[in-house]
C-alpha cells in the first residue's frame, strides 16, 4: 500500500504541471487512434459497399475491341450462370459543347444495358439515369457542364455524334473525387457511339459487366474457373472480391503509411515526456534521498515514480484516444477525394484500445529513461547535496536499445513485414534526432563561446539561458525542429515535383497544345489547320504501336513464364508506342552510345535508342538485341544508345526511338504539338480541329498541369494534416517545458528584480531566450528539410530540387513568433510574483 | 547499539587520495546520547553517513543494531534503517508534497504498519502541532518544520537516532525548544542519540562528546566507555 498511497500523495502538487506534459502524448495517440479507427471503418465500408462500387459481380474486359470469339465467350458465360450482361466501350475523346464552342478531353463511357447493376449514378433530374440510354441522350459530369456553361437540354458532340444532355451526373458510386477531377465522364448509349473514335491507335477498352441473380452464384469462384480461358483469349477479368482485395490492400497501405507519420508525433510526445520526467526527477532527488534515509528501498522509490508516470501516461493516452475519436470524423473530409466508398465514422473499440496501449507503453518507456536514475540517487544526498551516483547505468542503455527495437518493430508491423522499413524507419528517426541533438549541442557551445560581451544584458542573459543547468534547449530543438522539418520537407518536395512541369513561359516556346490520335492520312491536313490558325508547328511525331517479342533471341513469353526471371511483366507485355526521328529532344539526354539518325528501310538489324530505366528493367544494355512485332511483322533491333528521359515534361516522350527509314511506311498515327500562347487561341484551335477531325483528341497542357497540381495539392494536404500532429506536439511540449521550468524562472526573475532589474528587462530576457530557441529550431528544421527534400527530389523523384523561398521565410518568422508567444503566455504572472512567495516556496 | 571499528573513508581527487576519515572507532550503548563535534570539513557528516549505513567505508566496520553493515546490500541496509533508525536533518528534509501528518506517517507506512494516522496525529500533538496536521511544509515555520521532522524521527520508535545539525537553521529561542523536545522524546523512548553539531551548548547536553579534526578523533569528553581508535589515540 505504501507505494500507491505515497505515489498519489507525492504527485499532489505536480499533477497539473505534469499533466500538461503528458498531454504531449495525446496528439500522437490521437493521430494513431483516428487513423486506425478510420482504417477499420474503411474496411467495413469496403466490405459492405464493394459491390455497389464495382457495379457488377464480374467484369471481363480487354484493350480494344472484342473479337467474335470474345463475344461468344461472354454470351456463353452469361448463359451458363443465368447472368445479365451489359457492354461498355470506354475511351478518351474530345467533347464539344456547340452552344459555347468549348472543347475538352473527356472519358466517354458508351453503355449498352443496365450498368451499373449495383450502386447508382446520381443525376439531376433523377430519372435521367434511367432514361438516357433509351432516349439516345447523354449524361455529363456536373463540373463539366458548369465549366462550359452548358445546361441540361443543351447538346454535346463527341466525334461526329451529337447528343442531347439528358441530365448532369452528381455522383457515381465508387468514383473518387480525384478521378472526377482528372477525367470528367460522359455516358452515352453504345449504339450511338461514333465508331470513328475507335480507329487504329485509339486507347479504348471494351468491357462486359455481369450480374448473377441465381442464388449461391459465386463470382469469385467463376473468375477462378474461367482464368485459363481469359488468358488464352488475352482477356482480363475482375470480380467484386478481387477488386475489394485490391482496394483493401491499397487503402491499407495508405492508412498504415499515415499511421507511421502519426507515430512520429507520438515519438516526439515521448521525448517531451522524457524531458518532463527528467526535470521532475531532478526536482524530486532530495525527496528520494530522504525516503531512502527513512528506509525506503531503491525499488520502492522507483515504483513510486513509475506508478505516477504510468497513471499520467494513461491519462494522456485517454485524452489522446478521445481526441482521436473526434479527429476521425474529420478524416473523410481530408481523405475523401481518394476513397471509392462512403466511410461512416463509427466508434470502434479496437483502435481505441490499441491507441491506449501504444500510448501508455511509449509514455512509460520514455519516462523510464530518466526515471531509472531514481534507483541511483544515494541516501547520502540527504546529508550532502553533492552526493551522486557514479558509473554508467547499464539498464538505461538496455532500455534505449529496447526502445529502438520497439520503434523498428512498429515500423515492421505497419509496413506488413518490410525489413528495410524496420531498419530504415528507426535509423531515419535516430539520424533526424541525432542531427537535431547535434545542432542543440553546437548551439549551446556557440552560445557559451560567442556571446558578445558588449551585447545588452537581456540578450546576453537570454543566450546564456540556452546552456545553463536545467536548460530545455535539446528537447525543444528536437520537438519544434522535427515538426518544422516534417512540414518543410513536404512543402519543398511538393515544390520540386511541380517545378519542372510548371506552365511554360512565353519565351521558352514549349508546346502547350498536343493533338493526338492523328491518322496517317490526316497528318498533312491537321498540320495545315494548325498553320491556318497562325500557330507554329512545333513538332510532328509519328507513333507506331509494337510489342516486344524477344530479348537477345529469347521469347518474352518464355521469360515471363520463368519464375526465376525477375524482369517485370509490364515491360514484357505492354504495347509500346515508339517513334522514329533523327534527333534528340530537349527532354532527353543520351548517356551511352549514340543515336543513329537514319538507316536504309531494309536494314536487317535496326539500331535503336532505349530509355535507361526501361533498359534496366529489361536487363539489357548497348549491343543487346530486341525483337519487335510491328503490325504483325517481326523487326530485329540492336540497342545503339541509352537515353535518360525527363518524363515530368508534358510532351511526347518515348521508351524506344527508331532511326528514320525502316518505320516510315509502317501503319502509324501521329501527334502534333503547337504553342497557342493564350487559352483563347488554344480553345479556337481545339474547336477547329475537332470540327474537322472528330476522331483526334487534344490535350491542353495548361489544363493538365492544373490537374496535376490539384492532385498533388490534395496529396500534400493529407500529409500536411498528419504532420500537423507533430507540429502540435512540438508546441505542447514547448508549453509543458515552459510550465515545468516555471518555478526556476520565478526564482530567477524575483532574484533579478531584487537586485534591481525592472520587469521590462526580465521580460526581454525571456523574449531573447525564446526567440533564440524558436529561431534555432526553425533554422535546424529548415536545414534538415532542405537536405531531406534535396535527397528525395534527386534520388527518389529524380527531379531538380527547387527552393520554396517564401515558405522558408514564413517559417523563419512563424516558428520563433509562436515560440515567443507560448513562452510568454506560460510565464504569465511570473513577473508579478512578490519575492516573499518565492522565499517560502519550494524552489 | 552502534559500534564503529577503524572507520576510514578516502576519496580520489584528481590523481591523489583525500582521506576524510581515518581509523575512527567508537561505540554507543542503547539509550546513550553522543555528540560529534568539530570544525567544517573535519569529517562529522561523513562519519554520520557511515554509521547510518548511507555510505560504505573504504575500510573498517560498522555494527548497527547487531548487524554488520558491510555484509548488507543496499536494500537490506534500507530495511535496517526503516526498522531501527531515525533521522533529523539540518534542513529538515520534509517531503514538500506531503502534509505534516503524511510526512510523519512515512516511516510506519514503509513498514506496512497499521494505525499510522492515529499515531502520527498523537505525536504531532505531542510536539505541539496538533492543529497543523494538514499543513504543507511551506506553510510551516522553520521551527515547526523541525518539530515535524522530530515527530517523524520518533514515530517508529527507532533504537537509534541520528541528528545532523538539528538546530543549525534555527534561531536561539527555537533551537532551545527543539533541543528540549529532542532530549525529552529521547529519554521517553530510550533511543540512542547521535548528534552532529557545531553547537557546543547542544553537545554539552549529551552524555559524551567526540571531537573530530582532519578526519581523526582528537578528543573525547564525558563519562564514556568508548574506545578511541589506535590512530586517533596516537594523534
Amino acid at each position: 500500500m505504501f507505494v500507491p498511497s505515497l505515489a498519489w500523495r507525492d504527485s499532489r502538487r505536480m499533477r497539473r504541471r505534469l499533466l500538461l506534459y503528458v498531454s504531449a502524448m495525446a496528439l500522437g495517440v490521437a493521430a494513431l487512434v483516428a487513423i486506425r479507427s478510420f482504417g477499420e471503418n474503411l474496411e467495413t465500408a469496403l466490405a459492405t459497399q464493394a459491390r455497389d462500387v464495382f457495379g457488377a459481380d464480374l467484369i471481363v474486359w480487354n484493350w480494344g475491341n472484342f473479337n467474335d470469339a470474345n463475344e461468344a465467350f461472354v454470351d456463353s458465360l452469361a448463359e451458363a450462370h443465368s447472368g445479365t450482361v451489359a457492354r461498355e466501350v470506354s475511351t478518351p475523346s474530345m467533347a464539344l459543347f456547340p452552344q459555347s464552342g468549348g472543347t475538352r478531353l473527356i472519358q466517354v463511357r458508351a453503355l449498352d444495358g443496365d450498368f451499373p447493376f449495383y450502386g447508382q449514378i446520381t443525376t439531376t433530374p433523377a430519372e435521367a439515369a434511367d432514361t438516357y440510354l433509351d432516349d439516345g441522350k447523354a449524361l455529363v459530369d456536373a463540373a463539366l457542364l458548369l465549366q462550359y456553361d452548358a445546361a441540361i437540354g443543351d447538346s454535346i458532340r463527341i466525334g461526329t455524334e451529337q447528343y442531347q444532355i439528358a441530365g448532369q451526373i452528381d455522383g457515381i458510386t465508387g468514383q473518387t473525387g480525384i478521378e472526377a477531377l482528372v477525367g470528367p465522364r460522359v455516358y452515352v448509349p453504345l449504339d450511338r457511339l461514333d465508331r470513328e473514335l475507335l480507329r487504329f491507335g485509339s486507347r479504348f477498352t471494351t468491357s462486359a459487366y455481369f450480374r448473377f441473380d441465381a442464388p449461391g452464384t459465386n463470382a469469385d469462384a467463376i473468375l477462378t474457373a474461367i482464368e485459363p480461358q481469359l488468358e488464352a483469349m488475352d482477356l482480363r477479368g475482375d470480380s467484386v472480391g478481387s477488386a475489394q482485395g485490391d482496394w483493401s490492400d491499397a487503402l491499407g497501405n495508405l492508412t498504415r503509411f499515415l499511421e507511421l507519420v502519426g507515430f512520429i508525433a507520438l515519438l516526439l510526445g515521448g521525448l517531451g515526456v522524457a524531458s518532463a520526467v527528467s526535470v521532475y526527477v531532478r526536482q524530486k532527488a532530495d525527496t528520494v534521498a530522504t525516503l531512502r534515509c527513512l528506509g525506503a528501498t531503491a525499488g520502492q522509490t522507483l515504483r513510486i515514480y513509475t506508478l505516477q508516470a504510468l497513471v499520467l501516461g494513461f491519462i494522456g493516452a485517454v485524452l489522446g484516444a478521445a481526441l482521436g475519436v473526434a479527429v476521425q470524423t474529420l478524416l473523410p473530409r481530408v481523405l475523401g477525394p481518394f476513397l471509392p466508398v462512403t466511410v461512416e465514422t463509427a466508434f470502434v473499440w479496437e483502435p481505441v484500445l490499441q491507441g491506449l496501449g501504444v500510448g501508455v507503453v511509449v509514455a512509460l518507456a520514455f519516462a523510464m529513461l530518466p526515471l531509472l536514475a531514481v534507483r541511483r540517487i544515494p541516501p547520502l544526498r540527504a546529508l550532502r547535496a553533492d552526493a551522486r551516483a557514479r558509473g554508467i547505468d547499464l539498464w538505461r542503455g538496455l532500455l534505449i536499445l529496447l526502445l529502438i527495437a520497439g520503434i523498428g518493430a512498429f515500423a515492421w508491423m505497419q509496413t506488413g513485414g518490410d525489413l528495410r522499413a524496420a531498419i530504415g524507419f528507426p535509423a531515419g528517426v535516430i539520424v533526424a534526432f541525432g542531427v537535431l541533438a547535434l545542432a542543440a549541442k553546437l548551439v549551446q557551445t556557440l552560445a557559451r563561446r560567442l556571446v558578445p560581451k558588449r551585447a545588452p544584458y537581456a540578450w546576453r542573459q537570454g543566450l546564456a539561458n540556452l546552456y545553463r543547468p536545467g536548460n530545455q534547449t535539446l528537447v525543444l530543438l528536437l520537438t519544434l525542429g522535427l515538426g518544422t522539418f516534417l512540414l518543410m520537407t513536404l512543402t519543398v518536395v511538393q515544390r520540386s515535383l511541380l517545378a519542372p512541369i510548371a506552365l511554360p513561359d512565353d519565351g521558352e516556346g514549349r508546346p502547350d497544345v498536343i493533338l493526338f490520335d492523328i491518322q496517317a492520312d490526316q497528318r498533312e491536313a491537321v498540320a495545315d489547320l494548325v498553320r491556318e490558325q497562325g500557330l507554329p508547328l512545333i513538332d510532328e511525331v509519328p507513333l507506331i504501336a509494337m510489342r516486344l517479342t524477344a530479348i537477345n533471341g529469347r521469347e518474352t513469353e518464355d521469360i515471363r513464364l520463368d519464375s526465376t526471371d525477375e524482369r517485370p511483366d509490364w515491360a514484357l507485355v505492354r504495347e509500346y508506342r515508339s517513334t522514329y526521328r533523327a534527333h534528340t529532344e530537349d527532354s532527353e539526354e543520351v548517356l551511352e552510345g549514340a543515336m543513329v539518325p537514319r538507316v536504309p528501310a531494309d536494314t536487317a538489324v535496326i539500331p535503336v535508342s532505349v530509355e535507361l530505366d526501361l533498359a534496366n528493367e529489361l536487363g539489357v544494355g548497348l549491343g543487346d538485341r530486341l525483337t519487335w512485332r510491328v503490325a504483325g511483322r517481326p523487326m530485329e533491333t540492336e540497342i545503339a544508345s541509352l537515353r535518360r528521359v525527363d518524363w515530368a515534361r508534358v510532351q511526347p516522350n518515348f521508351f524506344v526511338v527508331f532511326p528514320e527509314g525502316p518505320l516510315d511506311e509502317a501503319p502509324q498515327f501521329g501527334i502534333i504539338t503547337t504553342r497557342a500562347g493564350t487559352p483563347e487561341r488554344s480553345a479556337r484551335l481545339q474547336r477547329a480541329a475537332i470540327e474537322r477531325f472528330p476522331n483526334i483528341s487534344a490535350v491542353d497542357v495548361g489544363l493538365v498541369l492544373g490537374l496535376i497540381e490539384g492532385v498533388l495539392g490534395r496529396v500534400a494536404f493529407v500529409l500536411q494534416f498528419m504532420a500537423l500532429f507533430s507540429v502540435g506536439t512540438g508546441l505542447v511540449v514547448l508549453a509543458g517545458a515552459v510550465r515545468i521550468a516555471r518555478l526556476q524562472r520565478i526564482a530567477e526573475s524575483v532574484l533579478l528584480r531584487t537586485l534591481g532589474a525592472n520587469r521590462g528587462q526580465v521580460r526581454r530576457i525571456l523574449v531573447a531566450e525564446y526567440l533564440f530557441l524558436g529561431l534555432l529550431a526553425a533554422l535546424t528544421g529548415i536545414g534538415l528539410a532542405l537536405l531531406g527534400g534535396w535527397a528525395l527530389a534527386t534520388f527518389v523523384f529524380e527531379t531538380p530540387f527547387v527552393l520554396a523561398w517564401e515558405w522558408i521565410a514564413g517559417t523563419l518568422v512563424a516558428v520563433p513568433a509562436l515560440t515567443i508567444a507560448i513562452g510568454l503566455a506560460g510565464s504569465r504572472g511570473l513577473l508579478s510574483r512578490p519575492p516573499l512567495d518565492v522565499l517560502r516556496a519550494e524552489v | 547499539m552502534l559500534v564503529a571499528e577503524r572507520l576510514t573513508k578516502t576519496f580520489a581527487s584528481g590523481n591523489r587520495t583525500l582521506t576524510v576519515l581515518a581509523e575512527v572507532s567508537f561505540a554507543v550503548d542503547t539509550g546513550a546520547t553522543c555528540a560529534i563535534v568539530g570544525p567544517s570539513g573535519s569529517g562529522k557528516t561523513t562519519l554520520l553517513g557511515l554509521c547510518a549505513g548511507l555510505d560504505r567505508p573504504t575500510s573498517g566496520t560498522v555494527w548497527l543494531a547487531g548487524a554488520d553493515l558491510n555484509a548488507l546490500d543496499e536494500d537490506a541496509r534500507a530495511a535496517l534503517r526503516a526498522q531501527h533508525v531515525g533521522f533529523i536533518f539540518q534542513s529538515f528534509r520534509l517531503i514538500p508534497t506531503l502534509t505534516a501528518l503524511e510526512n510523519v506517517m512515512v516511516p510506519l507506512e514503509l513498514q506496512g504498519e497499521r494505525g499510522a494516522h492515529d499515531r502520527a496525529a498523537t505525536l504531532l500533538d505531542r510536539v505541539g502541532l496538533g492543529d497543523r496536521l494538514d499543513h504543507y511544509p511551506t506553510q510551516l515555520s522553520g521551527g515547526e518544520q523541525q518539530r515535524v521532522a522530530i515527530a517523524r524521527a520518533f514515530i517508529h520508535r527507532p533504537a537509534i537516532l541520528f541528528a545532523d545539525e538539528p538546530t543549525g537553521n534555527l534561531d536561539d529561542d527555537t533551537s532551545h525548544r527543539i533541543e528540549d523536545l529532542l532530549f525529552e522524546l529521547n529519554r521517553e523512548a530510550g533511543t540512542a542519540l547521535i548528534v552532529v553539531t557545531h553547537d557546543l551548548e547542544l553537545a554539552a547536553r549529551c552524555e559524551r562528546t567526540i571531537r573530530l579534526r582532519g578526519g581523526r578523533v582528537v578528543e573525547e569528553m564525558g563519562d564514556s566507555h568508548w574506545e578511541m581508535g589506535a590512530e586517533a589515540s596516537a594523534a
